[in-house]
């Protein structure tokens, strides 16, 4: 019975290992789908005369990134933009006439991998810089160790802690959430709404929002008449819902990231809710739509020009570089890029250009020359970055957009 | 919305909610009785049933037949599961299965990741998104789908293992594993036809859920924890107990959603479900009825 016993245990830790082995393999290591596609018709930016190739040792830049686990829907368009844009950068003559080379880590959307990630980018690759993580969790828990090693960080993530106090290498690329609260009262205030009812997902992203939405509402004499919150994997608000209902806001401000958002629109149309939805940022792409269906239609809310790129006008200092963005996006991947796309690729280009204008790899002048950035135009507006701002967006940064019809309409 | 009116809504969105809750912890029940195991992998069985069909929708197929074909595959899963992750441990300790059923969701979790990416997903409505107005709220068609089908597969189920004599051999089965045999029945027959069963449970939540609920790779956990809690609630073994059980955490949690507060609501339907289980350790249904 013994011998019987141990044979088991064997099949077991070796089941186990396959079973640990394969699960890794699903989560990294697999390498992303080969996707040649037609070779891009859109010249590599910046369109200068062709430079030679890159040659000598590459440029090592590090890029964190929630490639797997439950902010991959951030993480792995994120990733994509990278890949795309060191193509082109190397095709392009490199940076400062070196290859670039940006070693993709996976923070698998958790704090202690994103720590373990950045060690070894620092230590161990002797990165020039570090792009990412996606999140605010993630960033944050990185913070404090590039700032110590004085490696320079260029996050994706919207939380005001990674900027607000300001570290001094520590860099954010998307638009706050102070930024687009304030936006959304604005158009309350505009509109003379003075009742609202705020609904938030329960994770670092809805909660700074609130935060925000609490001090500005006081600020601007709106009243938040309910604040209800709901799970990040809920399938069902109805009853948050029910009870805004009850209280008869306004208009309703939700602050989440899909799929929570697209079932609070859904569930308020079947509550026969008829006050205008405001939504966040974090929703602002096509999939948003997709998932909201027809309930989508009047929502509102601030977005970045990118999901509006074929609207604005040719005069929008962003117009050309989103439309290039877009077409050698859509060419290689044969899909429309999304906000985290955006934050992907400034990043790397604030970095690139940053690099570009030090003169040389060393982390120090490339910090003083992040932090010069001046009048970059990328996909979340235009950054001017200064020693006490290192998210360098304002609110022209913002568009003000409407769902019509199943898509994005660019409103006045 | 008056009071009535919102009570008449808590109590429509905790039944909807609590009957998947059940659904799951009925299929999680099926296989305990069948093999002594929690089967963590049952939430994998409702993703993958609402991905599946979301991807036999988008080659062109019409809904139903994505419906069926999906609860199809996810139930040969759900076999291939017994055959690769179960039944080569025969003999093993329980814990040992268990842990066995965790990488097996493991696997098909990052199977789904790779297949289908990280994004949400949706199936058309099998009969329009018209709201139904009830009083002053109303519901989503979708959701009597849900509560519909979930009603009526728990009453097939009930009366599958009450009148047939292959249910009847599987309660056999479940009361004293070694008489059955001597009584001349396949215990292992019984241990695939319950993994069957309860992925096709599953499967059928998991497509009638998609186009309300959506679905993405990762949903499956919240399905196998809210399921395991509604089948240890009702007292694990009863499948009736399971669903009783989905369906007070249902309405708990909706209500206190409602009268409380909305980030309360989880941490008290598990304060009640543990104040249950310390009243009535054996469960909401005290006999084993499967």
């Amino acid at each position: 019975m013994k011998t019987v016993q141990s044979k088991w245990i064997q099949v077991l830790t070796v089941s186990c290992l396959v079973v640990a082995v394969v699960v890794t393999l699903c989560l990294t290591g697999c390498p992303p789908k080969p996707t040649p596609g037609p070779p891009t018709p859109i010249p590599p930016r910046p369109p200068k005369a062709v430079k030679p190739a890159p040659t000598g040792e590459p440029i090592k830049i590090g890029a964190i990134f929630s490639v797997s686990g439950p902010a991959s829907p951030l993480g792995d368009p994120e990733k994509k933009t990278v890949e795309l844009l060191v193509d082109q950068i190397n095709a392009n003559g490199g940076v400062l006439g070196r290859p670039l080379g940006v070693i993709v880590k996976d923070s698998k959307s958790e704090p202690t991998e994103a720590v373990l990630a950045c060690k070894d980018l620092i230590e161990g690759e002797q990165v020039v810089a570090i792009i990412g993580p996606s999140r605010t969790p993630t960033t944050m828990a990185i913070k404090d160790a590039c700032q110590a090693a004085e490696v320079p960080l260029v996050s994706c993530a919207a939380g005001k802690t990674i900027t607000d106090p300001v570290a001094s290498y520590v860099f954010a690329v998307p638009q706050t959430n102070a930024l687009a609260v304030e936006a959304c009262f604005g158009y309350l205030e505009k509109e003379g709404i003075d009742k609202v009812a705020f609904i938030y997902v329960a994770n670092s992203y809805g909660e700074d929002g609130y935060n925000n939405a609490q001090a500005i509402a006081a600020e601007r004499g709106i009243e938040l008449v309910a604040v209800e919150t709901f799970g990040g994997e809920d399938t069902d608000m109805t009853a948050q819902l029910t009870k805004i209902k009850a209280k008869s806001p306004g208009a309703i401000v939700c602050w989440g990231t899909n799929p929570g958002p697209s079932i609070v629109t859904k569930d308020a149309q079947t509550l026969g809710i008829d006050v205008p939805i405001l939504q966040s940022h974090g929703v602002a792409n096509m999939k948003f739509i997709e998932l909201a269906g027809d309930s989508a239609n009047g929502v509102q809310l601030p977005a970045g020009r990118l999901i509006v790129y074929d609207q604005i006008g040719t005069d929008d200092p962003q117009k050309a570089m989103l439309d290039e963005f877009a077409a050698a996006y859509k060419a290689k991947y044969d899909a429309e890029p999304n906000t985290f796309a955006g934050h992907a690729y400034d990043a790397l280009w604030i970095t690139v250009n940053a690099l570009e204008a030090a003169g040389e790899a060393d982390r120090a002048k490339l910090r003083d020359a992040i932090e010069q950035t001046q009048e970059f135009v990328g996909t979340a507006g235009i950054f001017n970055y200064s020693a006490d701002d290192h998210n360098g967006l304002t609110m022209d940064a913002f568009v003000w957009v409407k769902i019509v019809d199943g898509k994005w309409t660019l409103a006045e | 919305m008056s009071l009535a009116d919102q009570l008449l809504q808590y109590l429509l969105t905790g039944l909807s909610v609590g009957l998947v809750y059940g659904l799951v912890g009925l299929g999680i029940t099926i296989i305990f009785n069948a093999t002594g195991i929690i089967n963590f992998a049952q939430g994998e069985f409702v993703m993958l049933g609402g991905m599946i069909a979301v991807a036999f929708v988008s080659l062109g197929l019409p809904l139903w037949v994505a419906v069926v074909l999906a609860m199809a595959a996810v139930t040969t899963v759900g076999l291939a599961m017994e055959r690769l992750a179960i039944r080569p441990l025969r003999g093993a300790s329980v814990i040992t299965l268990i842990i066995a059923t965790i990488g097996a969701s493991l696997v098909l979790q990052g199977g789904a990741k790779l297949i289908w990416g990280p994004e949400a997903v949706k199936l058309p409505a099998f009969s329009g998104e018209v709201p139904i107005r009830i009083g002053a709220g109303g519901i989503n068609p979708q959701r009597l789908w849900v509560m519909g089908l979930a009603a009526l597969s728990v009453a097939a189920v009930q009366l599958f293992f009450k009148y047939t004599l292959t249910g009847k051999a599987m309660r056999a089965c479940a009361i004293n594993r070694s008489a059955a045999r001597l009584a001349g029945i396949s215990a292992d027959r019984m241990v695939r036809l319950s993994f069957a069963m309860s992925a096709a449970l599953a499967a059928l939540g998991g497509v009638t859920l998609t186009p309300v609920a959506l679905m993405h790779y990762a949903q499956g956990t919240y399905y196998t924890l809210t399921g395991f809690l509604a089948a240890v609630v009702g007292g694990l073994g009863s499948g009736l107990g399971a669903v009783l059980g989905g369906v007070m955490l249902g309405i708990v949690e909706s209500l206190s959603a409602g009268f409380i507060s909305s980030g309360y609501s989880k941490a008290i339907a598990v304060a009640v479900a543990l104040i249950v289980l310390w009243w009535r350790p054996e469960g909401l249904v005290r006999k084993r009825v499967l």
